[in-house]
């Protein structure tokens, strides 16, 4: 007798762990669809002439543990120095308990954006803590939900003061001490708005009556610590605005900006225990005043209150953002960085003011030990009074020294051509100030200085902060463990269900693609440290970029964008550059259809460009004849088109090939928006089918989490006659749309973990499983839910938007209350109203197995047949499951007064029983909180009120 | 007499000064306003330039100057409480009192019918 083998693969991490669906589930979905297999279906959806020729490769895939492998051996590439180069970027600890509880827990990670807040009150507290800590900080009245890093939060600062300044000047005032990657970042936002900046000291050369605002570091880049009080007070007089870059750990200890009369505070959390990264991701923050909170960009955290009464947490004042307002948005910012924000406010409530306070104030003893030291070897040591960082002079001696630093181990940094610049940290021990020490020539030990203050006198600061209960718990890791474990229970995020949200790719961020992250290789690297130290990182970045190229057909990539409309933005400079150095810089005009994501005229607008709208045609193709009238109207001064593939619509577009010579035809370049790359990464490459840029959004299609909104990661392809427009190095004062060359550098592990472990052949399989899961779900819907655009046989791309008007229209529900009722189901919310009012658009990915499919489409066919009840009066019209959902304990424990079952309100069909997920609050009542406005920790007697 | 613009914006004219307000259709459209932000006093517009803005949770708008002129008085109510749009649109809830600079422009306001018609 012969043994018959399993015949099954283990390790095939495409096909057993990324892909959800079984071959056999495969089977049953295609035969639902009516199809003979998965590869006669792609054929019939993807048209034939776009199909890409040659099939991704690159190697046999990867298992996990052949993943992790590799990449420990990239990471002992790196060379782990202590950096102490500051410039915005230092050393932390991240509280373990922090670290594997949010850093490390799917819990935190997996979530998407608290758009639907019932589900999201976990991650909205956190927010909420946070947005009350740098509040309180910058002595600043409002602080929002956090922007992508340092450099990106100073230039919305100065396209803020550009809308609410007074002043009718041109200029926008920069301290020469700010960072160098911040002035960078600062000067490509401002060029193509027509602004003007003006570099200098803002004690000489700042003249309030030709500016509109100004920005001042604080401390600054070289350590001084200035009080701008005076200068502030000279701006306000000229009817300009005053803005603060500050390091929020040294706000501790020197007073606020708020209390110089600042308008905004800008700044990097970075250093409240989020690792470096190599560049990041980290949560900018930016506080302002009362005055100017509609004028902010980014997410707001409010408080408001449920169906009940009850306090409950949202999103506030969408309306300033880029999907309600289109180009006149305040921002094209469409993400936070709430996983950094989350684990900043982690970190204020492990530590409480008194902690932060402490830890500063053992950073500046040590800072001050250190130069005394420096002083004693008879160097010249500026400024004298300092928080953390100081500069040296060190003559023609400088390199020699910074030379023998590196060998013992430390990252100093070079200013000018004789300087060192040094700042300590939280890590920052005896060994380090001992090992420089040596560097600069002496033996003396630590132990022979006494430490003192040199802190700057007339600004102390004196005034409390983070008085709020919620910093000052018990310090006890036990009671630390459970509040991050609370809030993550009131949340849904990807561990506990699908997240069918359409355009956003829910998809699986697989743990071995995270694990790295944690590793010091990766996380202690400083973006500015020298590159012979990250050959580790150059090669996974170099690779991603060769990977990607062969994904979409183009020639050159940038890391450098920290989201996809950051991408975006990047994407129509470097077009813009294009045209510049062609001497065609009057090529300003971008045409984008009326079903473009809001992003898209935001960006444009932010790349000085003149925005055309193109209509759709009935059945939501782009209006081909209207495309080439508004192309050639336009022949002189075509810039750009930004097209969507497939189209929002969640269709593959016959007619992309024309549009894109159309475009080329008058001049103009085409941009192709990657948001839906997840149905065509092996099949279709946008540099194949006209695509001049794209970018890519890694959050999405390459398996990067969404942190609960944010970090993103919009890297831009483009063909090689625009490689060299791309984005250079921000510190060398180079155009810069971020502050660090490879954006988020840390999370590009993700994406190239993922790439690794599917293999050319699984990420094309992935893809077309994608669109298999969208079809079935489709089909199984439609009798239900009509699908609002599909192809002439009744296909979609990888995603479907379901049409809920004519519920709507039968018995009044509406996608709000089929959205409320999904989470009794215990699901998310499919994306609602978007990009048509009154739909629900539906991407259930590839990672879904069908039995959560099934589950979906059971809930969405219960929540149709309780309309149908509506419909038939069998339900009320008002008081029935849908229109009082979501449903919570609260509701079952109390008075029961409703005409449908208590059973019916928890149980709809789908839920699950054991394990069912309960709203931790009713409806939120949204009108409420933008009335009420409210966006800081509210005061413990309310707490009191509330448990009345 | 009340006269329409099709942006929805409703004028009442007497001699030279015009009273501006959003019609009711406007507001059923945008459902409960949480924000009104009106001009101020002394500016000076021209016909269709943008010169208030009202939101809603889901949605904001401009509103347009339909006349050219100079804004003589604002409704601070409606900013203090955009409720108050809601509840009497088309009375006590009107946006701002204007001077007009070119009285010719009337004519080219619909009339009530007109604008009925054209909202459906």
């Amino acid at each position: 007798m012969s043994y018959a083998e399993v015949g099954y693969q283990p390790y095939d991490f495409a096909n057993r762990r990324h892909i959800g669906p079984s071959p056999k589930e495969m089977a049953e979905m295609v035969a639902a669809i009516g199809v003979a297999d998965l590869d006669a279906l792609i054929d019939r959806i993807i048209p034939a002439d776009i199909r890409q020729e040659r099939p991704l490769a690159w190697g046999r895939a990867l298992s996990e543990q052949g993943v992790l492998e590799r990449l420990r051996s990239v990471a002992a590439k790196n060379r782990v120095l202590t950096s102490l180069i500051g410039q915005g970027y230092h050393g932390t600890v991240t509280p373990p308990v922090i670290q594997r509880n949010i850093f490390e827990n799917p819990a935190w990670y997996t979530a998407y954006t608290p758009y639907q807040p019932e589900i999201s009150q976990g991650r909205l507290e956190a927010l909420l803590n946070y947005q009350t800590m740098m509040a309180d900080l910058t002595g600043l009245d409002i602080a929002n939900a956090s922007l992508l890093d340092e450099g990106t939060a100073a230039a919305e600062a100065m396209t803020l003061c550009r809308r609410s300044s007074r002043s009718k000047a041109g200029a926008f005032f920069v301290d020469h001490h700010c960072h160098p990657q911040t002035i960078a970042v600062i000067r490509t936002r401002a060029e193509p708005l027509g602004l003007t900046v003006t570099v200098g000291d803002p004690f000489t050369d700042l003249d309030p009556a030709t500016v509109f605002g100004a920005l001042f570091q604080y401390p600054g880049t070289y350590g001084d610590v200035h009080d701008f009080t005076g200068v502030i007070a000279a701006l306000h007089g000229a009817g300009a605005l005053a803005c603060v870059a500050a390091d929020p750990l040294a706000l501790t200890l020197l007073k606020p900006p708020g209390e110089m009369g600042a308008d905004v505070a800008i700044g990097s959390t970075q250093r409240f225990g989020i690792p470096m990264g190599y560049g990041g991701p980290h949560a900018a923050y930016m506080a302002v005043r009362t005055a100017l909170t509609r004028s902010m960009p980014g997410r707001l955290v409010g408080v408001s209150v449920d169906a009940r009464g009850n306090r409950a947490y949202r999103l506030s004042l969408q309306t300033r953002e880029q999907h309600i307002r289109r180009e006149k948005a305040t921002s094209n910012i469409c993400t936070a960085q709430a996983l950094l924000a989350v684990m900043a406010s982690m970190y204020g409530v492990f530590h409480g003011p008194d902690g932060l306070r402490a830890i500063a104030e053992r950073i500046h003893r040590k800072t001050v030990r250190l130069v005394k030291g420096l002083e004693k070897l008879g160097f010249s040591v500026t400024p004298q009074a300092f928080f953390d960082t100081v500069t040296v002079d060190c003559g023609p001696r400088r390199d020699a020294i910074l030379a023998a630093a590196e060998r013992n181990g430390v990252n100093l940094r070079p200013v000018g051509e004789t300087r060192i610049g040094i700042a300590f940290d939280e890590r920052t021990r005896r060994i380090h100030t001992e090992a420089i020490w040596r560097a600069f020539g002496g033996g003396m030990s630590d132990d022979d200085l006494a430490h003192d203050y040199r802190l700057p006198a007339d600004l102390l600061r004196t005034s409390a902060y983070m008085t709020h209960p919620v910093f000052h718990m018990n310090r006890a890791e036990a009671e630390m463990t459970r509040y991050m474990r609370r809030l993550a229970d009131r949340d849904l995020a990807l561990d506990r269900a699908m997240i069918p949200l359409g355009s956003c790719t829910m998809k699986l961020n697989a743990t071995a693609e995270m694990m790295a992250l944690s590793w010091p290789e990766f996380a202690d690297l400083h973006p500015f440290a020298p590159a012979a130290q990250a050959a580790g990182y150059a090669e996974i970045i170099t690779d991603l970029e060769a990977k990607l190229c062969q994904v979409t057909g183009y020639a050159a990539f940038s890391m450098q964008p920290n989201s996809g409309a950051q991408g975006e933005y990047a994407g129509l400079l470097t077009i813009r550059a294009f045209h510049a150095a062609r001497g065609e810089g009057h090529r300003t005009v971008c045409l984008i259809p009326t079903s473009a994501h809001g992003t898209n005229p935001a960006s444009a607008q932010m790349a000085g460009m003149k925005v055309v709208v193109v209509g759709v045609t009935a059945t939501g193709d782009i209006d081909v004849d209207d495309f080439r009238r508004k192309a050639e109207a336009h022949a002189a001064d075509l810039a750009a088109c930004m097209i969507t593939y497939p189209s929002t619509h969640g269709v593959f577009e016959t007619t992309v090939r024309e549009i894109c010579a159309i475009t080329h035809e008058f001049g103009g370049q085409v941009y192709i928006d990657g948001a839906n790359m997840n149905a065509m990464v092996g099949l279709v490459r946008p540099g194949d089918i006209g695509g001049d840029v794209s970018h890519l959004n890694l959050h999405k299609t390459f398996a990067i989490p969404h942190g609960g909104g944010g970090p993103g990661m919009g890297p831009i392809g483009v063909k090689a006659h625009l490689a060299p427009f791309l984005p250079g190095d921000p510190p060398a004062g180079e155009a810069a749309v971020s502050s660090a060359r490879y954006g988020s550098a840390s999370i590009l592990l993700i994406s190239w973990a993922y790439c690794l472990m599917m293999g050319g052949e699984g990420l094309t399989q992935a893809t077309k499983v994608a669109i298999l899961n969208a079809n079935y779900i489709a089909r199984r819907l439609k009798a239900a839910y009509p699908t609002l655009y599909a192809s002439p046989a009744g296909d979609v791309a990888h995603e479907c938007i379901l049409d809920t008007r004519g519920l709507k229209e039968r018995s009044g529900v509406t996608v709000d209350d089929i959205a409320k009722r999904l989470v009794d189901c215990g699901f998310h919310a499919p994306t609602m109203s978007w990009p048509v009012p009154g739909t629900l658009m539906v991407e259930p990915t590839e990672s879904e197995p069908k039995a959560e499919l099934d589950r979906f489409i059971v809930a969405m066919l219960g929540i149709a047949g309780e309309a149908r009840a509506i419909a038939d009066g069998i339900l009320d019209a008002e008081n029935n499951p849908l229109k009082r959902a979501p449903h919570t304990v609260e509701d079952l424990v109390g008075e029961w007064d409703r005409p449908y079952s208590r059973e019916a309100a928890c149980y709809p069909a789908g839920a699950f029983r054991v394990d069912k997920y309960w709203s931790p609050v009713n409806r939120i009542d949204n009108v409420y909180g933008d009335r009420n406005l409210v966006c800081t920790c509210p005061p413990v007697e309310s707490y009191a009120d509330a448990a009345e | 007499m009340r006269k329409y613009t099709p942006d929805h914006e409703w004028v009442d004219v007497a001699g030279d000064i015009a009273t501006v307000g959003i019609t009711d259709h406007a507001v059923e459209q945008l459902g409960d306003l949480v924000f009104v932000d009106l001009p101020e006093v002394g500016a000076e517009y021209t016909k269709g330039d943008a010169a208030a803005v009202v939101e809603s949770v889901k949605a904001a708008s401009d509103v347009y100057c339909p006349l050219t002129g100079e804004i003589l008085e604002i409704n601070e109510d409606i900013r203090e409480d955009p409720a108050k749009v809601n509840a009497d649109p088309q009375g006590s809830a009107w946006f701002f009192r204007m001077r007009l600079t070119n009285l010719a422009e009337v004519e080219s306001l619909l009339d009530e019918a007109d604008y009925r018609a054209i909202v459906g």
